[in-house]
């Protein structure tokens, strides 16, 4: 049984406090983004491709059994670790508690504080895409 | 590159004074502003051109009869006379105040739209801004005429061969940027429109990049339109100019209906007001212009010849230092162009290096810089561009040079 969301929100926000400054916490997130679950080639389609992004973000689910598990990639590598962490947060989880899960742990680790508007918003379209993945497939399991 | 053969003596740091935004610190470092092909920043004079006019003689202009009106009247008569003399025009009347180059090329285009037949032809060049395809793609797919491409060469020239074989007896207009907004290249435009007035064609240059280097001669080129948006040269956003010869204004009709467009008005029949009026419908951006004026004045103070050699030398001392840089490659490198800086490094992605190096306090732009066509011909996403103007400093590039550095660090 993987830990809950929360749990891992909270063991993230625990390691970006180790942090003191922002090279760090960039270097930390480079460091997860070549660690991302890398999506199938197959999979990096313009359907899978989040929009408000200035570089390319595509992200692919599939159910096992109950639980929904994201692969994803980007061209970017910081964007690329911005995704890890919310893959890392939200893939292999029921779609019903990736529905419900608040995202406040992202301005905890400084995440949309420290990322440019436009990143920002790219953050915000990537949460929203995982959630409309989650809803979509809620809907099967029903 | 185009290098200076002497250097210049003007005094940069005095100049840096008048411009109190470089003052400021942006993540806790000094800011080192190379964003400046985007928008350049705005000097103290403009600024308080600005302030005047709302403090002193804030007012709608034309046929006001009280002092105000008055005095906003006499003050946007004069700047429009002003980026006259810049330019230098033939006359006043043919230069039109608009929302900047965008809005200039698509009143240009919209007029076309009544004059062009099908199977005509219009040529746009490879280098190319968005704003600059799109009315023109809007403009065939209304008339039938077809649109051209002028390709470009590796270092990011125009390919002037082929330029001349898409010439005819077809082609109705010639669309080509004065500069390349993405790569830097000055276009040869004497040689365009010579050889496109040959065939019968009108020629508009966007001049939007050149303006802030190139003080453009619209008699000397013989060009037929040219634009600019102010927020390139020191003026605020929001205005811009489009410069007609007037036998080509005469002859496009209204772009927008509306006050101060008009001469008289019956429910039967409305006749246009003359030239510049007719093409500036509502009240326009009387603020805009006057303090594009302002700022013609101030670049025109520092003089066009000294910020041309000065940031030349910006222009080859940061290639210099870029080159240096292992995996760093540099898009367009024709031998004329202005301080404008297009790269990559390896396969970092330019967003990635952009936003570590603002987080060093540095200005840049990454992306496709709206010229996709360009980026699809180096088959990539898109650069990281560094544009400098006359009040940075070699200090600054030494800032940048280091961040950069710095991020192709953390990013390899």
């Amino acid at each position: 049984m993987s830990n809950n969301i929360k749990e891992i929100q909270d063991e993230i926000v625990d390691e970006f406090e180790m942090f003191d400054d922002w090279m760090q916490r960039y270097e930390h997130m480079i460091e997860l983004g070549k660690s991302l679950p890398l999506i199938e080639e197959k999979y990096k389609t313009e359907e899978n491709l989040i929009k408000g992004c200035q570089s390319k973000v595509w992200v692919h689910a599939e159910l096992e059994g109950d639980r929904l598990v994201f692969t994803a990639d980007s061209d970017a590598i910081i964007t690329k670790g911005i995704i890890a962490i919310l893959i890392r947060a939200y893939s292999n989880q029921h779609p019903k508690d990736i529905i419900d899960a608040d995202t406040a742990f992202i301005d905890e680790i400084g995440l949309k504080e420290h990322l440019s508007p436009t990143r920002a918003n790219g953050l915000v379209s990537m949460i929203k895409q995982l959630k409309m993945y989650a809803v979509a497939y809620q809907t099967q399991l029903n | 590159m185009k290098v200076a053969s002497t250097r210049t003596n003007f005094d940069v740091e005095s100049i840096r004074k008048d411009f109190p935004i470089l003052s400021r610190e942006v993540n806790g470092k000094p800011l080192v502003y190379f964003d400046n092909a985007a928008t350049s920043q705005t000097p103290q004079q403009v600024i308080d051109a600005i302030v005047d006019y709302y403090t002193r003689y804030n007012a709608n202009i034309h046929r006001g009869v009280h002092t105000l009106s008055q005095e906003a009247t006499d003050a946007y008569e004069q700047a429009r006379v002003k980026v006259q003399k810049h330019f230098n025009a033939a006359h006043s009347y043919e230069v039109i105040f608009t929302s900047g180059t965008t809005h200039a090329i698509n009143l240009v285009a919209s007029g076309f739209s009544s004059l062009l037949k099908e199977g005509e032809e219009i040529i746009v060049s490879a280098l190319e801004h968005h704003s600059n395809i799109v009315p023109w793609q809007m403009l065939c797919e209304k008339t039938g005429a077809k649109l051209k491409v002028i390709p470009m060469n590796d270092d990011g020239t125009l390919d002037m061969e082929e330029y001349e074989k898409l010439l005819s007896e077809k082609t109705k207009l010639v669309f080509v940027n004065h500069v390349s907004n993405a790569l830097g290249t000055i276009n040869p435009v004497e040689e365009i429109i010579e050889k496109a007035h040959k065939v019968g064609a009108a020629v508009l240059l966007d001049g939007a990049q050149a303006a802030p280097h190139i003080k453009a001669n619209v008699q000397k080129l013989d060009v037929d339109f040219y634009v600019v948006s102010a927020h390139k040269m020191c003026g605020p956003t929001g205005v811009g100019m489009l410069y007609g010869k007037e036998e080509w204004l005469k002859k496009l009709p209204p772009y927008q209906g509306g006050g101060e467009m008009i001469a008289t008005v019956t429910f039967e029949k409305t006749t246009y007001a003359d030239l510049p009026h007719k093409f500036e419908a509502g009240t326009p951006d009387i603020c805009g212009g006057i303090a594009f004026g302002a700022a013609l004045d101030y670049m025109n103070s520092i003089g066009f010849e000294n910020i041309a050699a000065y940031e030349n030398e910006l222009l080859e001392y940061a290639t210099e230092k870029l080159q240096e840089i292992e995996g760093l490659r540099i898009y367009g490198t024709s031998a004329e162009k202005t301080a404008v800086i297009s790269f990559n490094i390896d396969d970092i992605h330019p967003y990635d290096i952009g936003t570590i190096i603002d987080k060093l306090g540095i200005a840049v732009r990454t992306g496709h810089h709206c010229a996709q066509p360009v980026m699809d011909y180096y088959k990539i996403p898109g650069t990281v561009r560094a544009s400098f103007s006359f009040y940075n400093t070699k200090e600054e590039i030494d800032i940048f040079i280091e961040a950069v550095k710095r991020a192709k660090n953390m990013l390899s």
